[in-house]
């Protein structure tokens, strides 16, 4: 319950995890939306200033027109986010994930009113801590979420690619004697084939140290050796072992885990 | 099946899909050819989760999880997001479902009407008879710039003594009453406590003005500038409000629903008032900025205006958007 991403199910019987944004993020995309049109306004209002009274007039329409326009535009036709969201990679969705809509949009903005108030977002500081989805009280009503954007992910199998060399450091006799433990769970090697995964993104002292935890697959190893043998067993718990069994497992059988 | 198999099975068809959708997005749309027919989007969409499924039932590594995950967000977002025209455009709208919507809504129009034109009517009339009344709502202050607006020694009416551009005002009635109406909106958030308060508040602050300065003798400037545009402007607060009331009433009756459930279900209708009500105020800044103000046509054609804006707009939503229904009925009575 302390975490934060929020699955919502769809008809095909998959469950999608949505990264909800905290309060720090969508704060810090209100400030840059603030200062865009800050400065507009102020572009805008020295040019109009040279038709006095008339770009008066005119000034305020316009400063109307961003001030409740802006969000609902950039929401609506620019996937779910404004300029300071898309800078802060979030984006506003229904509750049930699909891209947000005119009506969604027109009814968070604009009881903006009330989140703002008593001054600087008070209620909707508090409306957003009381509630698992970081909605503040627009979001509620409107039933939209603010999300992280899912960036695309680096190019598939790097755990496999990137760390070749450091497996293949291992002498061959090795390799071909390496039996993988039998009494691994799954959860136990996903973690291993996380840390494969992940193995680029550490120093090779943190990698070591990682590994470190798990003496009773290392047999006695130590360093980067340690970090060689849990990358080699993530390689066979990938797909190394036992292909040609594995590929009888028809794709077509699915088993949909409630 | 290992995972590495399992990648190397389908990995083109998770890129081919990948492209799509990036092509979808605008990226160089002309120069990319997508590897599959639009036509095939949901048979392979439904096979990416299904390898989706897969994978998780498996325990395959995050990274391989996380990519399918995005590509099956993006895919469900453009089947089922995919934006459908409902009700067939502004027109309709107009014609049709706002005086619907407006209507069967009636309830929290009155209650809206009593909130606003109550205190209005009461302390306008009151003041006639005890003048001193206006005192304990509005500071001497207020009540002298209000006097001055409507001086009718003034060449240009409800703008101070220098005669400002008519765009001017016209920029500073949009400012600030399509403002006030969402605020009254806004405000039914509050258990509706927010939108009764600044109805009451508006209703007050009109109703004072307008006693004083009858009450002075200044009724011809007041009453003249103000006629023009009252209907839609105090009509659109009202719908405002109204729309305000649909929300707090969501959260104070809740019924069946939990309040939360309650509140999305009010949002689609209140806001489809909020729409209308928003532009009936909009257009009253023109009326105000640029009609209102002029002191050319004679107050009685003013007045006349007025009362025609009043007689239209009852009459819209009194009677508009009925003539879908009739038929209907005709259908059933031959059948």
């Amino acid at each position: 319950m302390l975490d934060t991403p929020r699955v919502i199910a769809t008809p095909e019987g998959v469950e999608l995890t949505l990264n909800i944004a905290g309060v720090v993020a969508r704060a810090r995309a209100w400030i840059i939306d603030a200062l865009i049109r800050f400065v507009f306004y102020i572009v805008l209002g020295t040019a109009l200033a040279a038709f006095g009274r008339f770009g008066m007039g005119l000034f305020l329409v316009m400063l109307f027109l961003l001030e409740w326009a802006y969000p609902v535009l950039f929401e609506v036709y620019w996937k779910g986010a404004t300029p300071g969201k898309r800078a802060c990679h979030l984006c506003v969705l229904h509750d049930d994930g699909t891209p947000i809509g005119w009506r969604a949009s027109v009814t968070r903005n604009t009881l903006r009113a009330v989140d703002f108030l008593p001054f600087c977002y008070g209620f909707g500081l508090i409306a957003c801590l009381l509630n698992r989805d970081f909605k503040r009280l627009g979001d509620l009503a409107a039933g939209t979420v603010v999300v992280y954007v899912a960036r695309r992910s680096k190019p598939l199998f790097s755990a496999n690619q990137t760390q070749a060399g450091e497996v293949d450091n291992l002498a061959m006799d090795e390799w071909r004697g390496f039996t993988q433990p039998a009494s691994l769970l799954l959860n136990e090697q996903r973690a291993i084939t996380n840390f494969a995964e992940r193995r680029a993104r550490w120093s090779d002292a943190r990698a070591a140290e990682l590994a470190a935890h798990l003496p009773q697959l290392l047999s006695g190893k130590e360093g980067a050796a340690a970090v060689a043998r849990l990358l080699t067993l993530a390689r066979k718990i990938t797909g190394k072992r036992s292909e040609g069994v594995a590929s009888n497992i028809s794709d077509n059988h699915i088993k949909i885990v409630g | 099946m290992q995972q590495e198999l399992f990648e190397k099975r389908y990995q083109d068809q998770w890129s081919e899909f990948d492209q799509w959708l990036s092509i979808d997005a605008g990226a160089n749309a002309t120069t990319v050819k997508p590897g599959f027919p639009t036509s095939e989007l949901p048979q392979r969409y439904r096979q990416l989760a299904r390898h989706l499924a897969l994978a998780r039932d498996r325990q395959y590594g995050s990274e391989l999880i996380a990519r399918l995950e995005r590509l099956v967000l993006a895919g469900h977002q453009l089947l089922y997001g995919a934006s459908h025209n409902r009700g067939g455009g502004v027109l309709f709208f107009i014609r049709q479902t706002y005086p619907q919507l407006v209507r069967t809504h009636w309830r929290s129009v009155l209650v809206a009407s009593l909130c606003l034109f109550g205190p209005l009517i009461v302390l306008a009339s009151a003041i006639q008879f005890v003048p001193d009344i206006a005192y304990i709502f509005l500071s001497a202050n207020d009540l002298a710039n209000a006097q001055q607006m409507y001086d009718p020694a003034n060449r240009k009416l409800g703008a101070g003594r220098d005669a400002s551009s008519d765009v001017q005002m016209w920029g500073m009635y949009v400012w600030n009453n399509v403002r006030i109406g969402f605020q009254c909106f806004a405000g039914g958030l509050l258990f509706g406590v927010g939108a009764i308060f600044f109805m009451i508040f508006n209703g007050v602050n009109i109703g004072v003005v307008a006693g004083h300065l009858t009450q002075l003798g200044y009724s011809e400037t007041f009453w003249g500038f103000v006629a023009g545009h009252s209907a839609l402007e105090l009509g659109g607060i009202v719908l405002c409000g109204a729309a305000g009331l649909q929300l707090g009433y969501a959260l104070i009756a809740p019924g069946r629903k939990t309040r939360l459930e309650s509140l999305k279900a009010s949002t689609p209708d209140a806001v489809g008032i909020l729409y209308g009500a928003a532009t009936m105020i909009f257009i009253a800044a023109f009326i105000e900025g640029f009609w209102s103000a002029s002191r050319l046509p004679p107050v009685e054609l003013k007045y006349a205006v007025g009362i025609l804006l009043w007689f239209l707009m009852l009459t819209y939503f009194v009677f508009a958007g009925r003539t879908y229904r009739q038929k209907n009925k005709g259908a059933s009575n031959a059948s």
